[in-house]
């Protein structure tokens, strides 16, 4: 116990707790040997005539009472109470903390060790491992993501075949517990009538507008000379774990042409946290599988 | 005591038989009582209530119910089987409902003839009846008893008192075992305890339960009603002038003393009362009823069944001591007089309380549904756009199957024109469990207006008749 910035106070807890105790005892003892009149009463009065005798307690009650003393003095021997004595079990709510996890842990591993020895793919068709995942899921992750995975503004959908960051389970696992950081730079120096045609431009992309017209060709223009080729590259099909693909039709901040100026202008940054050290190593595991099982039905052959 | 005192009936005067000066310790040393054995109609009553009740708690523990324990109080699980009925920690409610019944039942039965829970029913005097039973059983009746206690060491000694404490150790383990097996199937109980294999905790309670039934039905006894009990304390505010007590007649009875049998007693100016002190020897608290209302007085009735006997040998009328009202004994009420005044304001307000809470209580438990449900809306998800221009908000619907069978259910949403649910509408669980569904539901945005509209999600048991409604908001964004 560090909580003493004077070895004082340690003493003056020490003595005011074994002070306490003594003077019970006294007080037992001399109450022990006194006499009290018969049919005394104690003063109080309640309505109107009530009154309470002074009568002697049951001789066994005493014992009760010296049996707290006795119990006061095993337990701050055994236990941390008498200043910074730490007791002689070494108890420390730290400790005990400690060992629940540690017991919690090996509970877990018991429940789902075997799980923990196999690759993800087999994990992800396993339905304990789904149930776990899920309850997991739900608990650290559908925050942000939603209750079914599919994300909203700002935050992907997990059930597509459309990934960020790589959708290989060694992928997910990183980014799961290492987390993401991920900047895109404002291009408010282009001016608006720029910005405006190269949201034309990256909308006409994924064919939300037509591409065949002057704003798209002036679009195209500022694309390849702005910058933008060096992360989302020449055709906009973007780099997994540099840049998002401007060419399918998943927005992550929603495809109105307001927000792709918005977007262009300000910039976005973003950023997914890390859960490694949170969750630990296992339920990660198990983690990656349910998320990395949660897309399966819409992964093409190419990118499963 | 002063015969004078019970002018003023209003006033009750309680006065130490030895106030007259004098002192004493501050703790006093227990005077060992020994009840003297005592039978008749009254006794009967208590015994019939000892068998009972020990039925009950004994035998309702090995009762099945289709393939489980008929009463099981499951702590680990947190699920609390009675008969045909499974109780989940959100059915608290019903438990609460049930300590009202309780109080109510108990003050309504103390209005009306005071402590009948005391005398009767109450284990502490359950088991010291029983316990009490098995000391005369080895040791006689009171005047064997105290001999026996007074005599020095011999192997007969040894012999009965070593029977008798093995004999009510036996019970009180049996007891402790019983207690357990409440909240431990009581077969796998058995079958732990002779692998001694029992969990630490199931051993813990077995033999707290057992080492406080020996205690308190073995030695403590009427010190439990005297310094422990809280409720032997406050019935005195539950009785009024027109409560029915144990009474001991005093006009009747007084002046008392010995008498030939025979003998008039108005003509040696004595009253009904031989002062045979009988009455005295069978209490189980060790009190004279004749000095009146006392606290320690548990009600039980055994000094009326004692009484009644001497005066059937002294060809006297029965009921010198007797349940009696305090204003029946001032004005010399009759039965029926008495019977009159049971049905007093105080006694109805509590009899209407009683029926009303226990027909709601039996009313929610024939209505308790098997199905449970909690909808909680998405917070990180505002409403988002889908394909066709329709919004999507989502919920988690929390679904509890409470019954005992598997289940399938059908999802409806409702509350705006053209919603509907785009994940399955029909979910499954089995009997017992609790699962979260992620249910994500659309509508267009026109059909409502922007910002929050109420919906309903309604979930139908399609095996039973289980169903329930839920409430939601559905958010448009702006």
């Amino acid at each position: 116990m560090s909580d003493f910035n004077n070895e004082f106070w340690n003493v003056w807890v020490i003595v005011i707790t074994l002070g306490g105790i003594l003077f019970c005892v006294l007080l037992l003892w001399t109450q022990s040997r006194a006499r009290n009149t018969k049919g005394e009463v104690t003063g109080h009065v309640w309505d109107e005539d009530l009154q309470e005798y002074n009568n002697p307690m049951p001789n066994w009650w005493r014992w009760l009472f010296y049996l707290t003393v006795v119990f006061s003095l095993a337990y701050l021997a055994l236990y941390p109470g008498l200043g910074t004595y730490g007791g002689q079990k070494g108890w420390t709510s730290v400790g005990q903390y400690q060992e629940e996890q540690a017991a919690a842990e090996a509970q877990f591993k018991a429940a789902y060790g075997d799980l923990l020895k196999q690759n993800i793919e087999l994990v992800a068709t396993d339905e304990k491992a789904r149930d776990v995942g899920e309850r997991m899921f739900l608990n650290y992750c559908a925050q942000c993501h939603g209750s079914d995975a599919k994300g909203a503004k700002g935050f992907p959908n997990l059930t597509d075949a459309d990934w960020l960051w790589g959708g290989d389970p060694a992928q997910i696992k990183e980014t799961i517990s290492k987390g993401r950081n991920a900047v895109m730079p404002p291009f408010g120096h282009l001016g608006p009538q720029k910005i405006k045609d190269v949201a034309y431009y990256v909308r006409s992309l994924s064919g939300s507008v037509n591409p065949h017209t002057p704003e798209a060709d002036r679009g195209k223009a500022v694309y390849n000379s702005a910058g933008c080729t060096a992360c989302h590259g020449a055709e906009g099909k973007g780099n997994i774990g540099l840049a998002p693909n401007l060419t399918d039709k998943v927005w992550l901040y929603g495809s109105r042409d307001a927000t792709l100026v918005e977007t262009i202008t300000h910039g976005r940054s973003n950023s997914m946290p890390a859960f490694g050290e949170f969750l630990g190593e296992d339920k990660v595991h198990l983690l990656t599988a349910y998320v990395y099982g949660l897309s399966l039905g819409n992964r093409t052959e190419a990118n499963r | 005591m002063d015969p004078q005192q019970h002018a003023q009936p209003k006033v009750i005067e309680i006065v130490p038989q030895d106030a007259a000066g004098g002192d004493e310790a501050l703790f006093e040393v227990r005077k060992k009582i020994y009840p003297r054995a005592v039978g008749g109609w009254f006794a009967r009553w208590r015994w019939g209530m000892v068998i009972f009740t020990q039925l009950l708690f004994y035998g309702l523990c090995w009762l099945p119910w289709n393939e489980r324990q008929a009463v099981l109080f499951n702590i680990v699980e947190r699920k609390f089987y009675i008969f045909g009925i499974v109780f989940w920690p959100q059915d608290v409610f019903y438990l609460a409902v049930l300590l009202i019944i309780s109080a109510f039942g108990l003050f309504l039965f103390t209005a009306v003839a005071g402590r009948l829970w005391c005398g009767y029913a109450c284990p502490q005097t359950v088991y010291t009846e029983i316990f009490l039973w098995i000391e005369r059983l080895f040791e006689g009746d009171r005047m064997a008893r105290m001999r026996l206690d007074n005599a020095p060491l011999s192997a007969e000694k040894v012999a009965r008192k070593g029977g008798k404490m093995l004999t009510w150790a036996l019970l009180s383990a049996w007891t402790g075992f019983t207690f357990v097996g409440y909240f431990t199937p009581i077969q796998e109980l058995w079958d732990t305890l002779w692998r001694f294999q029992l969990g630490p905790w199931e051993a813990f309670w077995l033999l707290f339960y057992s080492g406080f039934t020996y205690m308190n039905a073995g030695h403590m006894r009427e010190q439990v009603c005297k310094y422990m009990c809280p409720y032997a304390r406050f019935q005195g505010v539950m009785f009024d002038p027109d409560t029915l007590t144990i009474t001991y007649d005093e006009a009747r009875g007084e002046a008392r003393g010995a008498r030939k049998k025979g003998v008039d007693p108005k003509s040696i100016g004595k009253g009904d009362c031989v002062d045979c002190h009988i009455c005295v020897q069978v209490c189980p608290t060790g009190i004279d009823i004749r000095d009146g209302l006392q606290y320690e007085c548990i009600g039980c009735a055994a000094c009326i069944d004692a009484c009644d006997q001497v005066m059937d040998k002294m060809g006297y009328p029965r009921g010198l001591i007797r349940y009696s009202t305090e204003n029946a004994l001032s004005q010399r009420w009759g039965w029926q007089e008495i019977l009159r005044h049971v049905a007093r304001p105080r006694v109805l307000v509590y009899s209407a309380i009683l029926a009303v809470v226990t027909g709601a209580f039996l009313f929610g438990l024939l209505t308790k549904s098997d199905l449970k449900v909690n909808v909680i809306r998405d917070r990180g998800v505002a409403g988002r756009e889908v394909d066709g221009g329709l919004v999507e908000n989502v919920y988690r619907l929390q679904v509890m199957n409470v019954g005992e069978h598997y289940q399938f259910y059908s999802v409806k949403v409702s509350g705006m024109p053209g919603i509907t649910l785009a994940s399955d509408n029909v979910i499954e669980l089995p009997a017992e469990s609790s699962h979260i569904f992620t249910m994500r539901v659309r509508v267009a945005p026109e059909s409502g207006k922007s910002g929050a509209n109420p919906i309903r999600f309604d979930v139908e048991s399609l095996l039973g008749d289980a169903q329930t409604s839920e409430k939601a908001t559905f958010l448009i964004p702006r």
